[in-house]
């Protein structure tokens, strides 16, 4: 029984265990932290950003001047976008004979994964994740293939180029294994291997293991999953939430009795509470619009999103902001909004007694119909001609390198006036502004994470009782600026095993029994023996 | 073990569906359905058929609702209400969002337009759904700790499930209402090959093999065309949900191709209430509907509109769509008396009647019609069947039982003759016993589950492990003990038995003497019944122990001469019973002789 781990991104894994001769691959998530070494690619011509000098080593030689730009005391990459993949030299994973997928976020390096490694498998995941996940593909392919760049640099990715380089390029890792986009061939390819679940689900492998997703509370159709024969219970939770947001209630009883927890997507903002951070946002994005400035929030097309726009619906009125328009751009923002009022099985218990009514499950619904909200699929078109401001922009991509948010950026980066107000904690926000600075405009940040954090972990924990838990290295030490929080890691005995990139575990258990069946023409002849 | 199964409800008529099935010590009730061409106690189904005495909630380990139509749901508030039931209901999301609305349809007309008394109330709705666990497709319901439930899509009208009850080996499917054809706005019924001891099916259309889809739909729109086109009214009575929707987008493109005129109505504020629910639940709509709703979501129509009361006696062409589908109360059957007396007007009957309704009637070609008041109806409007109701026909439970692989079949839902020509031909083709109760009788079904056990890991590896490589093909034998203890079974090794068991081990000896002609000295015999062994005995180890002893595994053969007669040689084979088969095997060898040796 041994894990594979290929991903050193706590929120973003990629394991795969080896249990009874089956291969799982576990989430297969996409590292888009490699993108903010990059400059942005503006959807409009950009004068600022032609214009930033090429970058020069201390002795002053220029040879890479064309692929590295300088900005305020950075150094980014001019060229196409690159991610980092899981490692796909650790193991054969053609060898993979099943991929788990616990939410959309855990989805986005699937292509990769099933259109180049040789993989005949089947995903497994839910409704809800699968339509999502093909969404933030889509945005994701769309907004880089819009605007085509001629440049693909490589030459700084030499080894002994990299060495030379500032940080943090000189520390990043793998550059070599870095990749440029999928296209939508390969995501619709990726997406046909995908077999849809539900919840409680049991489902058997080659009749060797039983695999079940379970509720887990984080993001429509979002699960963590049970791996199982009759004796042994490796349970896999991967981004949970305890908070009534949207989603149905996480499922914690199916997690009792396992021999190994494997733990991954905690909260990445673990002092941060979410609830305060949406009255920040709320209150800051009202006052930056009294004072008749516009407010950008980069965000993904789903999720936190929604929880945004329902507690906007109770706010703006009071506020005041009933004739403030907000717009969502994005080029699946109308599909996104459709789609998140047709899942009510996937909804918590409330959103669920509307559609029974029958109402969308929603408010967002009627945002659009009092035309409140309006969605775009991008900023030309429709919405160059109803663009009114101060407005509230929700747009993507939320690491600012890429997507309709670029041009925000820039028209609105001069004006002290406008506020960027970060929701997403997937990237600094530090690092995403660098290429924009020097900036006028205010930056706040509420990064609402709602997966759980080390107080719920251990609670929980408590309450499951595995025999063992395994978790990124992260996980068991505190964050590296707050080396004095030892509240914020795992605390369990015995203590957690943990993993990082490239590395294998061997997982304790034993087993001692197995099941088989007497047939009936067996147990006809036996007899019992006192 | 047995399977019992009890039909209070659905046995060989259309009309009231409820089943009660005994599986393993777990009783489950198959929905709770009324019969709607009945206004007395015939209506509901018999519930002391469960049990005379005592409450239901004890008796039922729960309840199983497999879509929204009331020939299936219809008698639960009574059932839990006012017979009394709190355990759980189980129904998937969109049946237990619409099925209340259905419920108190029902009730308004029977209690508040015919006046009855003693019938269940509004409230009792309510709290009858409170009881209500919805369910998702392909979800494993532990019900307790035994008894596990599990949907499957079963097409027919939104939200309809079949569903997989199993308790430990054994299981049973029912599916409920089903079609295996997908139409304009659902998917097709599937299972996987779950092979349960029981299928129980419905048999609505048992030998009916319908034409083409696509040839009744041209048919129906033709007639609708040719009387909106001489001026005629066309009422087409349908359940509000369900077939209602699949003729609306029918109806609605041909419109839009044709470019026509006429009013389209549909009846109550039921219409724009169910469309949303199809809108909310398209994920349970077909794989063309789910992929456009972005763009273009099917159940906005645009040419049907809110039917008003008074434009009945507008005059001019218009087509009609109201509730209910069988004619037997409300606004479908007051239309049709307005109409009726006129021959340009046609009333198009698209699903199935139940005996003594309206519908049934004039189907039957009933012309005059006794109403309430002993006034007589004359119908001289044309009367059309049109079969849009989406069951199974022949070939579709045909195809259910290839995808599911039952053991026994069980035909509920039909009417005893067809379901005699169905029972048949599934007899014939799959050699599997067919069922078809009558109301109220039992049908017992056997089954021969095989008992699971726990084996020991080192006896698996250890006797895996012994001779050859497993050959998957042939069949292994394997030495180990049961024990049961505690209700649970184990397989261990003997040894570990008897230490379990502080038993001391005995062993048990065999030894034959077996005679042989040898004039050869003793150590000559030896050699040759070891290089006769050798080769014949390829496959095991066969040794020449110095001391002159052959061993064959564990099996000892010594040889002497005869006390009496030095040209016999007397072997003594021994072996232990663990070796018994070598050991017999051996004995019979030798009894044969030596072969004659040429040197």
């Amino acid at each position: 029984f041994f894990q594979y781990c290929l991903s050193g991104h706590p929120t973003l894994p990629c394991n795969v265990l080896k249990f009874k001769s089956t291969t799982i691959m576990l989430d297969c998530g996409l590292d888009m932290t490699s993108t903010l070494n990059f400059l942005p690619l503006p959807l409009v011509q950009s004068p600022r950003l032609s214009k930033l000098p090429g970058w020069v080593l201390k002795d002053g030689s220029t040879f890479l001047d064309k692929e590295l730009k300088e900005c305020s005391g950075h150094v980014f990459v001019d060229s196409v976008p690159e991610f980092c993949l899981p490692e796909t030299e650790l193991l054969d994973l053609s060898t993979v004979d099943v991929i788990l997928i616990s939410n959309y976020h855990c989805m986005m390096a699937l292509p990769y994964i099933t259109e180049y490694t040789g993989f005949a498998g089947t995903v497994y995941a839910t409704e809800p994740t699968v339509q999502i996940g093909r969404l933030l593909m889509e945005e994701l392919v769309n907004s880089i293939e819009r605007v085509p760049k001629a440049q693909s640099a490589s030459m700084w990715k030499n080894k002994e180029v990299q060495r030379l380089l500032p940080a943090p390029l000189k520390d990043a890792v793998e550059v070599s294994m870095w990749r440029k986009c999928y296209t939508m061939p390969e995501v619709n390819a990726a997406l046909s291997k995908i077999q849809l679940v539900g919840y409680s689900q049991k489902i058997e492998l080659f009749g060797a293991v039983q695999v079940t997703p379970l509720s887990s509370g984080y993001a429509l159709g979002s699960s963590n999953w049970i791996i199982q024969s009759h004796y042994e219970k490796v349970s896999y939770v991967s981004g949970s939430s305890l908070l009534t947001t949207h989603p149905q209630p996480m499922d914690q009883a199916s997690l009792k009795n396992s021999d190994v927890l494997i733990l991954t997507g905690l909260t990445q903002i673990p002092t941060a509470n979410p609830d305060g951070m949406v009255g920040e946002f709320c209150s800051n994005l009202a006052m930056t619009v009294r004072n008749g400035g516009n407010v950008l929030v980069p965000c993904y097309p789903s999720g936190v999103i929604y929880d945004l726009l329902e507690c906007l619906y109770q706010y703006i009125d009071s506020a005041g902001l009933s004739n403030v328009p907000f717009y969502f751009i994005s080029p699946v923002a109308n599909s996104s909004l459709e789609f998140s009022q047709i899942f009510a099985e996937w909804l918590c218990h409330n959103k669920q007694t509307k559609v029974y009514l029958p109402e969308p499950p929603f408010p967002h619904a009627e945002l659009i119909q009092t035309n409140k909200l309006k969605h775009y699929p991008s900023i030309h078109g429709d919405f160059s001609n109803d663009f009114k401001q101060p407005c509230v922009v929700f747009t993507g991509h939320p690491s600012l390198r890429f997507g309709d948010v670029v041009h925000f950026m820039e028209l609105w980066g001069k004006s002290s006036l406008n506020t960027v107000i970060f929701t997403e904690p997937d990237f600094s926000y530090l690092d995403a502004l660098a290429p924009y600075q020097p900036l006028a405009m205010k930056c706040v940040y509420c990064p609402i994470d709602t997966r759980l954090n080390f107080i719920q972990v251990s609670k929980l924990l408590k309450e499951v009782q595995p025999l063992h838990v395994v978790c990124p290295e992260q996980y068991t030490q505190p964050p590296p600026t707050q080396s004095h929080r030892t509240d914020l890691m795992i605390d369990c005995q015995p203590p957690p095993m943990s993993y990082r990139r490239a590395e294998v575990l061997t997982l304790p258990y034993k087993r001692r029994y197995e099941k088989i069946e007497i047939m009936p023409e067996v147990s006809n002849c036996l007899r019992i023996i006192e | 073990l047995v399977i019992l199964l009890l039909a209070p409800g659905a046995g060989q008529d259309v009309g009231r569906s409820c089943i009660l099935v005994s599986i393993a010590g777990k009783n489950v009730m198959l929905d709770c359905g009324m019969h709607m061409g009945y206004n007395d106690d015939r209506r509901f189904p018999d519930f002391s058929y469960i049990t005379q005495n005592g409450r239901l909630t004890d008796f039922l380990d729960c309840v199983i609702i497999s879509h929204f139509h009331l020939d299936h749901c219809g008698a639960l508030p009574y059932f839990s209400e006012m017979v009394g039931y709190d355990g759980p209901i189980y129904m998937t999301h969109p049946t237990k969002a619409i099925c209340p609305i259905l419920l108190e349809d029902y009730r308004k007309i029977t209690v508040d337009k015919k006046g009855e008394i003693n019938f269940f109330t509004s409230q009792m709705i309510k709290d009858c759904m409170k009881k209500v666990v919805a369910v998702h497709l392909h979800q494993t319901v532990q019900v307790d700790e035994e008894l596990e439930i599990k949907a499957y899509y079963a097409g027919h009208v939104l939200g309809a499930a079949m569903f997989q009850i199993k308790v430990g080996c054994e299981s049973v499917v029912y599916t409920g209402d089903y079609n295996m054809t997908p139409d304009r706005h659902l998917g097709a019924a599937w299972i996987d090959k779950c092979r349960p001891d029981l299928l129980i099916t419905e048999s609505t259309y048992a030998t009916t093999i319908r034409d083409s889809k696509r040839c009744r739909e041209r048919d129906f729109l033709k007639k609708v065309h040719e009387t909106v086109e001489r001026g005629g009214k066309v009422l087409i009575p349908v359940f509000a949900l369900g077939r209602a929707q699949e003729l609306c987008i029918l109806l609605e493109t041909f419109w839009e191709r044709m470019n026509l005129k006429a009013p389209i109505y549909f009846s109550t504020g039921l219409t724009e209430k169910a469309n949303h629910y199809y809108k909310l639940f398209i994920t349970w709509t077909n794989q063309k509907i789910r992929k456009t709703f972005v763009q273009r979501n099917m159940f906005e129509f645009k040419h049907i509109k809110a039917f008003d009361r008074a434009f009945a006696d507008n005059p001019g062409p218009m087509v009609v769509f109201a509730t209910p589908g069988m004619l037997h109360a409300g606004q479908s059957l007051q239309i049709f008396r307005k109409w009726a007396g006129n021959e340009k007007n046609m009333v198009i009957m698209p699903g199935y009647c139940v005996q003594g309704t309206v519908g049934h009637k004039i189907l039957s070609g009933q012309r005059k019609l006794e109403m309430e008041g002993r006034q007589i109806l004359e119908v001289k409007m044309q009367v059309e069947y049109m079969s849009f109701s989406a069951h199974a026909d022949a070939k579709g439970i045909m195809q259910l039982i290839r995808q599911a692989e039952p053991r026994n079949v069980l035909l509920v839902h039909g009417e005893a003759k067809k379901m005699e020509f169905l029972k048949q031909k599934i007899e014939q083709e799959f050699h599997v016993s067919c069922y078809m109760p009558a109301n109220g009788e039992t049908t017992t079904i056997l089954t021969n589950p095989s008992i699971p056990v726990d084996i020991s890991l080192g006896l698996l590896k250890r006797e895996t492990a012994i001779g050859l490589l497993p050959d998957v093909k042939k069949p292994k034998l394997m030495h180990g003990t049961l024990i049961m203890k505690d209700n649970s079974f184990r397989l261990v090794s003997p040894e570990q038995a008897l230490k379990e068991l502080g038993l001391a081990e005995h062993q048990l000896r065999f030894t034959c003497r077996v005679h042989i002609q040898d004039p050869r000295k003793e150590h000559e015999t030896v050699l040759r019944v070891y290089n006769h062994l050798k080769g014949v005995l390829k496959d095991y180890s066969v040794q020449h122990l110095p001391d002159g002893s052959i061993t064959v595994e564990s099996i000892l053969i010594q040889a002497t001469a005869h006390s009496e007669d030095q040209g016999t040689k007397v072997l003594l084979v021994s072996w232990t019973y663990q070796d018994e088969e070598l050991g017999s095997y051996l004995t019979s060898l030798l009894k044969k002789g030596l072969p004659q040796s040429t040197s």
